[in-house]
C-alpha cells in the first residue's frame, strides 16, 4: 500500500536531502488515503446504472440550479466587500487592525450553525436589524433567496478575503509608488495598478470562496431553512435525501463532488503559491 | 541527547498511558460486566437511538433508570427517527431504537437489524404551535393560509412532516410553508425565534416549550396520530441493557413520565 520510495525519484534536480525519509513518507501517504478514500468510497456506492433517471429528477436540477446561482450572488458580494476589506488590512495601518482581521476570519473556524443562529438574531425578523428592515420597508430576509446567498457569503467572504489580502501583500509596492509620483489618484492606482497586479489572487480567491458557498449548509439551514426551488440549495438536499434514500442522497453528493473538484482542480497550484 | 530522547519515550509513554486508561474505561463501560456490581445484570452503557421529539421524556426516563440500577448509563442519540434508522444500517453501534413512525422502524427491521418484534409504546398528536399568548389569534389549520401567516412545516420524509401532510389532506386545507424543517425541533424553534408565526409539531414538543409557544390543538390532527415503535437491536453491544430499557420504557413508571410529557397510550 505504501508507495515505492526514493528509488522511484527523479534522477536529475535533486535536492540535498535526497531520500525521503520514511518517518515522513508514511505518514504522508497515510494522510493522502484518509482524505480520498472517503471520496472513492463516494464512487463505490454510486448506483451507475440508475444515474441517469436520478439526475433527471426535477427536485434534484432545481436544487443544482439554486446552488450555482446563490454561490454566485453570494461570490459577487464578496468580491464587492471582500476586496476593499483585503485591500484595507493590507494597505492600511490603524489602530486595531490585528483585531479586524481576526473578527474576519471568525466564519472560518465558527460552526456553520452557529453561523445561522448569529445571522438570525441579526437578519431575522424579530433581530437587530431584521425588526427594522421588515417594519419599516416590509423585506424579511429569512426564508429567502436572499437570505440563502446572505448565509453563503457569511461563511464564505474570509476565504477570499485572506486570499486577496495575501495577494496584496505579495505585490510589489513600487508599482503603486511609481503611478503615485506620476500623478494617478489613489482610486486610479487602485483601479490600475493594484488590482490588475493581484488580480490571480483575486481570481483565486473567488473561486475558493464560490466552492465553500456551494457547500454551505449549516447557516443555510438554519438562517434560510429548506423550501424546494426556494432556499433548498444541494447540501440541503443531500441531507433530507438522505432521510429517506440513501442512494439519491449519494447522487447528489458526487455531483456536488464533482463540480467542487472540477473548480479547484482549474486553480492548479495557485492558491498554494501565493504568499 | 540521550537526556532528550528519555523525554521523548516519556512522553510518548505517557500518552500511551492515557489513552490506554480511557480505552479501558470505555471498554468497561461498552461490554464487560462488572462483577462486583450489586445490581443484578443490567450493568454498562446502553446507547439508546430515539426521535427528537423524545429529547426531553427520554432524558427524563433514562434519568430514572440510572437510579435504578446504578450499574448501567445510557446515552441518547437523539435526531430525526428516518436520519437514525440510515445511520443503523449503515452499523452505527446502537442498543436500542425508538421511532417516530413505523415506517422508518421498518426500514431497521427489513434490513435485518432489529432484534424481535418492535412495540408500539406511545401515540403522538399534532398541534398548532405558535408564539406565547398567541398574538395572532390562531384557532385551526385555516387561519394559517392567509397570504402573510408564515407557517413551518417538518420536511415530507420525516415523521412530523408525513403527519402534518397527513393533517392538512384530512382537512382539506392547502398551505404553503415557507419552509420544511428536517426535524420537529428545527420547526419548533423557528416559533420560538419568532421567525415564523406558527409550526405543525408534536404536542409533546409544544409541552415542553410552554415557556415560548402555545400549542392550538386542531380537530382533523385526530386524523394523523404516529405511532412511536420501539426495539431491541440485534447487533447491540449491550444486550441485557437493552432489553432492561426496553422493558422499563413500556414499564408503568416509564408509561407515567411520557403520559406526563403529552403522549398518549397505544
Amino acid at each position: 500500500m505504501v508507495a515505492r520510495p526514493a528509488t522511484v525519484a527523479p534522477p536529475h534536480r535533486r535536492r540535498r536531502t535526497g531520500r525521503i525519509p520514511v518517518a515522513l513518507l508514511v505518514p504522508a501517504a497515510l494522510g493522502l488515503l484518509f482524505l480520498v478514500l472517503p471520496l472513492v468510497g463516494l464512487l463505490v456506492r454510486t448506483p451507475w446504472s440508475t444515474l441517469p433517471q436520478r439526475l433527471a429528477e426535477p427536485g434534484v436540477l432545481t436544487a443544482l440550479r439554486l446552488s450555482l446561482q446563490t454561490a454566485t450572488l453570494a461570490t459577487l458580494l464578496c468580491l464587492a466587500l471582500g476586496v476593499p476589506l483585503a485591500w484595507l488590512l493590507a494597505r492600511i495601518e490603524f489602530p486595531g487592525r490585528r483585531v479586524v482581521r481576526a473578527l474576519v476570519t471568525v466564519p472560518l473556524v465558527l460552526p456553520p450553525v452557529v453561523g445561522g443562529v448569529a445571522l438570525l438574531l441579526v437578519f431575522g425578523r424579530r433581530g437587530l436589524l431584521g425588526g427594522w428592515l421588515d417594519s419599516t420597508f416590509g423585506i424579511t430576509l429569512p426564508f429567502t433567496t436572499t437570505g440563502v446567498v446572505l448565509a453563503e457569503a457569511f461563511v464564505a467572504m474570509p476565504f477570499l478575503i485572506i486570499a486577496v489580502e495575501g495577494a496584496l501583500r505579495g505585490a510589489d509596492t513600487r508599482y503603486e509608488e511609481a503611478a503615485a509620483t506620476l500623478g494617478a489618484g489613489r482610486w486610479t492606482t487602485f483601479t490600475h495598478v493594484t488590482l490588475p497586479l493581484v488580480a490571480p489572487g483575486i481570481a483565486a480567491g473567488a473561486v475558493l470562496c464560490w466552492a465553500r458557498a456551494l457547500g454551505e449548509f449549516g447557516a443555510t439551514i438554519t438562517f434560510a431553512g429548506n423550501f424546494p426551488g426556494r432556499t433548498q440549495t444541494m447540501p440541503l438536499a443531500v441531507y433530507l435525501a438522505l432521510e429517506t434514500d440513501l442512494e439519491s442522497a449519494i447522487v447528489l453528493s458526487l455531483i456536488l463532488l464533482t463540480v467542487s473538484v472540477a473548480i479547484l482542480a482549474s486553480l492548479r497550484d495557485r492558491w498554494i503559491t501565493s504568499p | 541527547m540521550r537526556a532528550r530522547r528519555f523525554r521523548t519515550a516519556l512522553a510518548a509513554l505517557t500518552a500511551l498511558a492515557a489513552l490506554g486508561l480511557t480505552g479501558c474505561a470505555g471498554d468497561a463501560d461498552t461490554a464487560s460486566p462488572q462483577p462486583g456490581s450489586s445490581s443484578p445484570g443490567v450493568t454498562g452503557t446502553i446507547t439508546v437511538f430515539a426521535a427528537a421529539s423524545l429529547t426531553e421524556s427520554f432524558t427524563a426516563i433514562g434519568k430514572d433508570f440510572e437510579a435504578a440500577n446504578p450499574g448501567a448509563k445510557v446515552t441518547f442519540s437523539f435526531a430525526g427517527s428516518s436520519a437514525l434508522a440510515t445511520q443503523i444500517n449503515q452499523g452505527a453501534p446502537a442498543d436500542v431504537f425508538a421511532s417516530a413512525a413505523p415506517a422508518n422502524m421498518k426500514t431497521v427491521t427489513d434490513a435485518g437489524n432489529g432484534d424481535g418484534t418492535p412495540t408500539t409504546f406511545v401515540k403522538n398528536q399534532l398541534v398548532i404551535a405558535v408564539p406565547k399568548g398567541n398574538p395572532n389569534g390562531v384557532t385551526g389549520l385555516t387561519d394559517l393560509t392567509k397570504p402573510d401567516a408564515k407557517v413551518a412545516l417538518c420536511a415530507e420524509q420525516v415523521p412530523c412532516g408525513a403527519a402534518a401532510k397527513k393533517a392538512l389532506t384530512a382537512a382539506n386545507v392547502k398551505l404553503t410553508p415557507v419552509t420544511l424543517e428536517q426535524d420537529v425541533k428545527g420547526a419548533l424553534s423557528k416559533v420560538k425565534l419568532g421567525e415564523v408565526d406558527a409550526a405543525l409539531v408534536y404536542r409533546t414538543d409544544a409541552k415542553a416549550s410552554t415557556a415560548d409557544v402555545d400549542g392550538i390543538e386542531f380537530p382533523e390532527s385526530a386524523g394523523a396520530i404516529n405511532d412511536y415503535p420501539i426495539t431491541v437491536l440485534k447487533s447491540a453491544p449491550n444486550q441485557a441493557g437493552a432489553q432492561a430499557f426496553v422493558a422499563y420504557v413500556l414499564s408503568d413508571a416509564g408509561k407515567s413520565v411520557l403520559t406526563q410529557a403529552g403522549f398518549q397510550a397505544p
